[in-house]
């Protein structure tokens, strides 16, 4: 049966035909032998470079030589084919017409009649299955959002305003060694964290201990500075201590200028002056550093008086002042 | 071979019809699926030719290299931030906590073979993504190609934009190094100030408080999978809008708003595209080959605690944190809430509303010109000058805030007080972008008074007369000024390749109608 049906496909039948003598079919280039010679050449380029290219891979040559093989290769054949295109293929120009998108008046009411009318008549008749229904759907899309909104993790709470730091938490450095009172000269600086986020041992600092509790530590003097009225026993012998956390983004203050005794937040340079309870002097941070009370316990080693009296990092809208 | 084998052989092709193995294959096809006639219009469909249409191609030929870098990556990165001490091959590293993310992120740039080309390919490969969208979407903003019936695929773009910048960022963020975990805190830091909702967002999302383990396996499963997979959606549907609504044209000889002038898909378009998708391949090996970029294995693993001198994101982050550098720091404080405006307004608001001008322009502009009709001619740019003006500032606005993600370092470069920097982009941002947008309104309506712009200027000889009158004669046009164009003509069903059988020649049934002499 398919034999029959086919027969006629397997004949040359009429169509529209273009001879090759058809400048619509010529080539665009005006000398097609030299651009046939330069594309020949740059299609061989191309085989030899990608040829490299598995050398260079079976080789496990250095990396750019392993780019710029199959770069030059891919280029080169790229860009051969390409100018083969725009070169020695038929040109035209061709024509396509645009035929209108838009349906006739009719066709479109049909629509908008089925649609209207139908759902008209279906719903009407059953106001109350349509009702029910789409107070079960609407149900449904509320309680799809539940995985989103309490799977994903717990709830805030009070954990953006909590550190580890407590009353009388040694601090430590990145070693988990403690501090006393010669550990810096004055103008000395250093990162501590609370003892018990650093194993002294391994050199393992936990994700709180880095990311929340971290806190900079400054010498500032050599005898006890106060560095806002209320904070006088706050800094013995010159040390003190704020949260390394920028009140703006969060990135560690990491920058310290010692002859202006500024704390430097090198992602969009706050500025904190360390001697007035770390006030920002420029840029974008809103709020002083918080100050870590501090004092000697009695082996001599520094530790904190207390938790941060505020949260930490940047503002948030649970924040209070 | 033998008299029966060749016997056989051209018996074998004669049975198959005059059109060989391809007849075959697409009569199979055609008893199955019906392809041919559709198929056949496919093979003719036009395409305009211009070379500010390839620039979406360049985006779209990245993305495949970004698909098959990305799928090589994958197969070697480890999605984790449970530390570990490293023992590779980098020697520097050695001995120190790292998290596994990182540690599989350093292997593949020195223990996988090919591992650092591909790595630097996926990451040259999203920078030029995302910059080729922003051109290319330049120029259909220009062109006024968003208009009706257009707009649905400008929407769909504005979408692309701002996914491939999330990808971006996101992937950025993966390796979980030193840089890109800064990155990652500021982010955190911006969800977390929209209130009301901000601390649940980044408690829910990171799974609890920063940086948690949680968020690079997340993070992983958003970059391989999700977002991939909602771009390739959305990519299929704008360029099937794009067979569907056919190509926009710039006006010119012949081409009216009903019809396509160009090459056709087969063999010409298809030719130039494949060979466009090898050249852009090449351009992004030969990138990862000779340009490095981000050196991870320099910064060392993320401790957040730690910090790096002149950190900036990529390019396309760079506008957002010079939008915060240069923010005032307002924070707003009372009632027993914080409202951080100093981080909302420009990492938050600014980008939104950014992006809703950008969805919402082409209703805009239909408001304002009230124009309801349909357009398939491109505009000329310096024909629509208020238009040409508005992407001018729009642009310039975004150009100086990228300037001023550099704040330090061109303090630094020019020996200038930061201070300065910064009140200079503080006023720059205002000005600048409304000095470049009378600029180009000017520059447009100048162009469009000057007779004969575009074309080759041709010389004149000036004649002093007896009567001491000056007169001008125009020369002929040179030779390369003038082409013969022809009309335009459907593309032909059959091109006769074989003489006649007659021996005769057959006057095509189509043919030039006409030549025209066009002098540029």
């Amino acid at each position: 049966v398919s034999g029959s049906d086919h027969q006629p496909s397997r004949t040359r039948v009429p169509m529209p035909v273009a001879a090759l003598s058809d400048p619509h079919m010529g080539d665009a280039a005006k000398h097609p032998a030299r651009v046939e010679g330069i594309i020949a050449v740059l299609f061989l380029l191309a085989i030899v470079f990608l040829a490299l290219f598995g050398a260079a891979y079976w080789q496990n040559w250095e990396p750019w030589l392993l780019g710029g093989t199959i770069g030059v290769g891919l280029f080169l054949l790229g860009f051969g084919l390409t100018a083969w295109g725009k070169y020695l293929m038929p040109q035209g120009p061709f024509v396509e017409e645009r035929h209108p998108l838009a349906s006739t008046g009719e066709e479109r009411d049909a629509m908008a009649a089925a649609l209207v009318e139908r759902s008209a008549v279906v719903v009407k008749r059953r106001k109350m299955l349509g009702g029910l229904f789409a107070l079960g759907a609407g149900i449904f899309g509320i309680v799809a959002l539940f995985p989103l909104l309490r799977s994903l993790g717990p709830l805030p709470e009070n954990s953006l305003e909590v550190t580890d730091w407590r009353r009388n938490t040694l601090l430590v450095d990145s070693n988990g060694r403690p501090i006393r009172r010669d550990t810096l000269v004055v103008g000395g600086i250093m990162t501590v964290y609370p003892q018990h986020t650093v194993n002294p041992q391994t050199g393992f600092i936990t994700e709180n201990g880095q990311a929340i509790d971290q806190t900079v530590m400054i010498r500032v003097s050599d005898e006890d500075i106060t560095t806002k009225p209320g904070r006088e026993t706050w800094a013995p012998d010159g040390y003190v201590a704020y949260s390394k956390l920028c009140t703006h983004l969060g990135c560690p203050v990491g920058l310290y200028e010692q002859e202006l005794e500024l704390l430097v937040c090198p992602c969009h340079q706050s500025m904190f002056n360390v001697r007035n309870g770390a006030v920002p002097q420029f840029g974008p941070a809103p709020r002083p550093l918080p100050q870590l009370a501090l004092m000697y316990n009695d082996d001599g080693y520094l530790v904190a008086q207390g938790p941060y009296d505020q949260a930490v990092g940047p503002g948030f809208w649970e924040r209070t002042t | 071979m033998s008299a029966t084998a060749a016997k056989t052989k051209r018996s074998t092709k004669a049975a198959m019809g005059p059109y060989g193995h391809v007849g075959k294959i697409v009569g199979e096809l055609d008893d199955r699926l019906g392809v041919a006639k559709g198929g056949r219009v496919f093979l003719d469909k036009i395409f305009p030719d211009h070379w500010s249409f390839m620039l979406g191609e360049i985006s779209l030929y990245s993305f495949v290299v970004l698909l098959a870098t990305g799928v090589f990556l994958s197969l070697y990165f480890v999605p984790s931030t449970n530390q570990v001490i490293y023992h590779g091959s980098y020697k520097p590293l050695d001995g120190q906590w790292v998290s596994e993310a990182y540690r599989s992120t350093v292997n593949i740039s020195f223990d996988v073979r090919g591992g650092l080309l591909v790595r630097q390919m996926h990451h040259w490969g999203a920078d030029i993504f995302t910059g080729s969208i922003v051109v290319h979407m330049g120029r259909i903003f220009l062109t006024g190609a968003f208009r009706k019936p257009r707009e649905l695929n400008w929407l769909i773009g504005v979408t692309m934009l701002i996914l491939a910048i999330f990808e971006g960022f996101i992937g950025y963020s993966l390796p979980d190094d030193l840089i890109s975990g800064t990155g990652l805190r500021i982010g955190y830091s911006i969800a977390e100030s929209i209130p009301l909702v901000g601390s649940y967002l980044v408690s829910f999302l990171w799974g609890g408080r920063f940086p948690g383990d949680i968020i690079i396996p997340r993070f992983f499963i958003i970059h391989v999978l999700i977002i991939p997979l909602v771009l390739i959606g959305l990519l299929s549907v704008h360029l099937g809008l794009l067979v569907r609504q056919k190509h926009t044209q710039f006006a010119g000889e012949g081409r009216t708003e009903d019809n396509v002038v160009g090459s056709p898909m087969f063999p010409t378009f298809m030719a130039k595209t494949t060979g466009f998708l090898f050249m852009v391949t090449a351009v992004t090996a030969l990138l990862g080959a000779f340009a490095q970029i981000n050196p991870i294995w320099q910064f060392g693993s993320y401790d957040a605690s730690k910090i790096s001198y002149a950190v900036q994101p990529d390019w396309y982050m760079g506008w957002l944190d010079g939008a915060l550098r240069i923010m005032p720091s307002w924070e707003f404080a009372g009632w027993g809430h914080t409202i951080p405006f100093e981080v909302l307004l420009p990492a938050v608001v600014f980008p939104g509303l950014i992006f809703t001008i950008a969805m919402l322009w082409p209703a805009l502009e239909r408001r304002v010109t009230g124009d309801d009709e349909l357009h398939n001619l491109l505009d000329r740019p310096r024909d629509r000058p208020k238009r040409t003006a508005a992407g001018v500032a729009m642009f310039a606005l975004l150009f100086t805030l990228f300037a001023a993600s550099s704040t330090d370092v061109l303090a630094n470069f020019f020996h200038v007080s930061l201070n300065a920097v910064l009140w200079f982009f503080r006023i720059a941002v205002f000005v600048i972008p409304i000095i470049a947008g009378l600029v180009a309104y000017q520059l447009c309506r100048e162009m469009q008074g000057v007779h004969g712009i575009g074309k080759r200027k041709r010389a004149v000889i000036v004649q002093l007369t007896a009567d001491g009158e000056y007169r001008t004669v125009p020369t002929p046009p040179r030779p390369d000024d003038e082409r013969v164009e022809m009309e335009p003509e459907p593309v032909p069903v059959r091109i006769d390749i074989e003489p006649l059988s007659n021996g005769g020649t057959r006057e095509p049934t189509s043919s030039p109608t006409g030549v025209r002499q066009v002098t540029r």
